[in-house]
């Protein structure tokens, strides 16, 4: 490792585009305004320029079109990076990605594999209403079949795509667009690849666990700040795998702490932070002090107004409040 | 300008003036919105409509109260010439609870359910479908009403835009499409996302009856709406206008116009519907000298007030947060 630098997590996606357009001759990026634009959150800007169309491609406004064609072009040797503007689209892609990206290989008995990298932006904070704010990680996370993942630090946007794109199967990356601006300190150079299996424990507690992923990162490690200044020290877990979830380091956490709340920006019913509650009630039922906590979104689709985007959004204040419920103090 | 062949547009004095108010309630609406966005008044998206006015208002010219509008997240001035007050569109723009749609949608999700004004949708070419729908339960009820939806060129690369074109046809539902071509979709140009420019050409593909018109002109516009509006009504199945028509202002606030040139956006700034309208019918006169600002001073009192109206209304109490995610008679699950 060489000395460390500043980038924003938006410089650390396109570093990591670029790292991958030079390295693979195979690799190419394809999306609505990836080229022209720079990209909706101006990750691939410049790149058009470096790299020329044919492997920057902008693509008409044609989600399931296109990422059925990423779906083809891994099928057929390339190493496609498809990106949708935001989880919200993806929804018109939906079916190519659960009925043919995540089923290929076992439907045709282990013939094929589709090395495929779908990059998209999830999350709400920006006031951007109902259909745009949306945090569907789970319903991918659902999916056997795809690896979903969810770079919440600038070192792991930098890390985790030449992994995904070294899988031999469909990976989805999650890149919460309240993260954009974020910096922080990555090494200067040398093989910046991550692993995209394990989750990591970003700060080290012993009274509670808290479970978080994603934009939700950032809003547990605060918690844990304010509640360290009581004297209660929270250990953070960041999943950054969704699937396959890496139950040994929760539940390691979980028997150190004995109290675990899971913060989801997702819905609470049917969400990751149900699934993972559940995990914990099989796997440590008898390490645990209290039920396992949730900090979720509210029930309703994400409104407009900044104060019912942020009443409807897990904040610090509920995690906080979460973690004093379950020690009682 | 063209003189239209006034086959079905009766251009009177008072046509004209409510043409120019029209189009320039919303010039000056979204004007004083760009200001507001910038003092943070109004937040998220901003798609301004701007240069594109003679679309909505020549088309609404050929609908009536029971017809019903589908539009996009560029929608407020479908929504003004629809005839939703500015105070509830502009409470709406600053997210408060007398908005149009309580706050709850901001300047993507206008909604009046009273002037059959289906939105304000945000998923491109997501309201296509739900204009087939609304027509037909028109014709399965036999009542004789238009559904008109707008949506720009970028959604007729979606599925849903084929879709829905395939089944109207099929069909035979009253739905009058407007696609306005204002030749970029954010930032892609048409020519690199369509492999056929001219978008009529696949309503025709569907059998659907379809027509460019020039979408600087409002006279025009409303000349092709008429008579697409009457064959739809005498039963005809849907028709297709695609309106050549340009915006003057970014795609969003967010947008640095990275992919268009300055000269290229002057160059069709002289074709502003507003200027070439007015000069036109001031030149046949039409439009007395001075009535312009007649016009415009009676619209600014009137977006003063909105501003003044979406200022002091009341934000939507927390408490009403989980309120309308299904109706309170179903007893749906609330947690
Ligand atoms: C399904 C979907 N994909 C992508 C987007 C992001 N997006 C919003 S507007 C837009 C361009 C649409 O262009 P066009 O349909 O021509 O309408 P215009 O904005 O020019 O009025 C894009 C790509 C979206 N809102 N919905």
């Amino acid at each position: 490792m060489t000395g460390g630098r500043k980038i924003t997590y938006r410089e650390a996606v396109r570093e990591a585009l670029r790292e991958a357009l030079t390295r693979d001759e195979r690799v190419f990026l394809m999306g609505e305004d990836v080229g022209r634009y720079g990209g909706a959150y101006a990750c691939s800007m410049g790149l058009l320029a470096e790299f020329g169309e044919e492997r920057v491609r902008d693509t008409p406004l044609s989600e399931s079109g296109f990422v059925g064609a990423g779906i083809g072009a891994a099928l057929g040797g390339m190493r496609p990076i498809v990106e949708i503007m935001t989880v919200n689209f993806s929804l018109l892609a939906l079916d190519q990605i659960v009925n043919n990206a995540a089923t290929l290989r076992h439907m045709s008995g282990g013939q094929l594999s589709v090395p495929l990298v779908i990059r998209m932006a999830t999350g709400a904070g920006r006031q951007l209403a109902a259909q745009h704010s949306h945090s569907l990680e789970c319903w991918y996370a659902h999916v056997p079949g795809l690896k979903v993942v969810a770079p919440a630090t600038v070192a792991d946007a930098r890390g985790m795509l030449w992994t995904a794109l070294c899988d031999p199967d469909p990976v989805v990356i999650f890149e919460h667009a309240a993260l954009y601006n974020d910096e922080s300190e990555v090494a200067a150079g040398g093989d910046l690849a991550v692993d995209i299996a394990s989750a990591a424990v970003r700060r080290q507690g012993t009274d509670a666990t808290l479970v978080t992923y994603g934009g939700s990162l950032k809003k547990s490690l605060a918690a844990a700040e304010v509640l360290a200044k009581d004297g209660i020290s929270c250990e953070v877990v960041d999943l950054r795998s969704l699937r396959p979830l890496d139950d040994r380091t929760i539940m390691a956490s979980v028997a150190k702490t004995h109290r675990a709340i899971v913060v989801d920006e997702g819905w609470r019913t049917g969400s990751l932070a149900a699934e993972i509650g559940t995990r914990t009630m099989e796997q440590a039922f008898f390490d645990l002090d209290a039920p396992v906590g949730r900090v979720c979104s509210a029930e309703v689709p994400i409104p407009y107004p900044k104060h019912l985007e942020t009443a409807a959004t897990p904040q610090v204040d509920g995690i906080v409040a979460a973690v004093r419920g379950a020690l009682r103090r | 300008m063209r003189m239209p062949d006034t086959q079905k547009v009766h251009l009177s004095r008072e046509h004209a003036a409510e043409l120019l108010r029209a189009m320039l309630l919303i010039r000056r609406f979204e004007e004083r919105c760009a200001a507001l966005y910038s003092a943070e008044k109004i937040r998220g998206f901003l798609h301004l409509y701007i240069g594109q006015e003679a679309n909505a208002v020549g088309i609404m010219q050929a609908l009536g109260p029971e017809d019903a509008v589908v539009a996009t997240y560029r929608e407020h001035g479908h929504a003004l010439a629809r005839g939703l007050p500015p105070s509830e569109v502009m409470a709406e723009m600053f997210g408060k609870a007398t908005g149009s749609s309580r706050g709850r949608g901001g300047s993507m999700h206008i909604f009046d359910a009273k002037r059959r004004f289906y939105g304000g949708n945000a998923i491109v070419g997501g309201g296509l479908p739900l204009a087939v729908g609304l027509a037909l339960a028109d014709k399965m009820q036999k009542r004789c009403r238009v559904t008109c939806c707008f949506f720009g060129e970028g959604a007729a690369a979606e599925g849903e835009f084929h879709e829905s074109l395939n089944l109207a046809a099929l069909w035979k539902l009253p739905v009058l499409f407007v696609c306005e071509n204002n030749r970029y979709a954010m930032g892609t140009a048409i020519e690199r996302s369509e492999s056929v420019i001219e978008i009529a050409t696949h309503a025709r593909s569907y059998g659907i009856g379809a027509e460019t018109v020039d979408g600087m002109d409002v006279v025009a516009v409303e000349c092709a709406a008429r008579k697409a509006t009457d064959e739809i009504r005498a039963g005809g199945g849907p028709r297709f206008l695609e309106n050549r028509t340009y915006r003057f202002r970014a795609h969003s606030m967010f947008d640095a116009e990275l992919y268009r040139s300055k000269s290229e956006v002057e160059e069709w700034k002289k074709k502003d519907p507003i200027v070439l309208f007015s000069h036109w019918a001031e030149a046949t006169g039409l439009l007395a000298a001075g009535r312009q600002e007649e016009i415009e001073a009676g619209i600014m009192r009137d977006i003063e007030g909105a501003v003044a109206h979406a200022e002091q209304a009341p934000w939507e109490p927390v408490a009403d947060l989980l309120s309308d995610v299904y109706t309170p008679a179903s007893g749906g699950p609330t947690s």
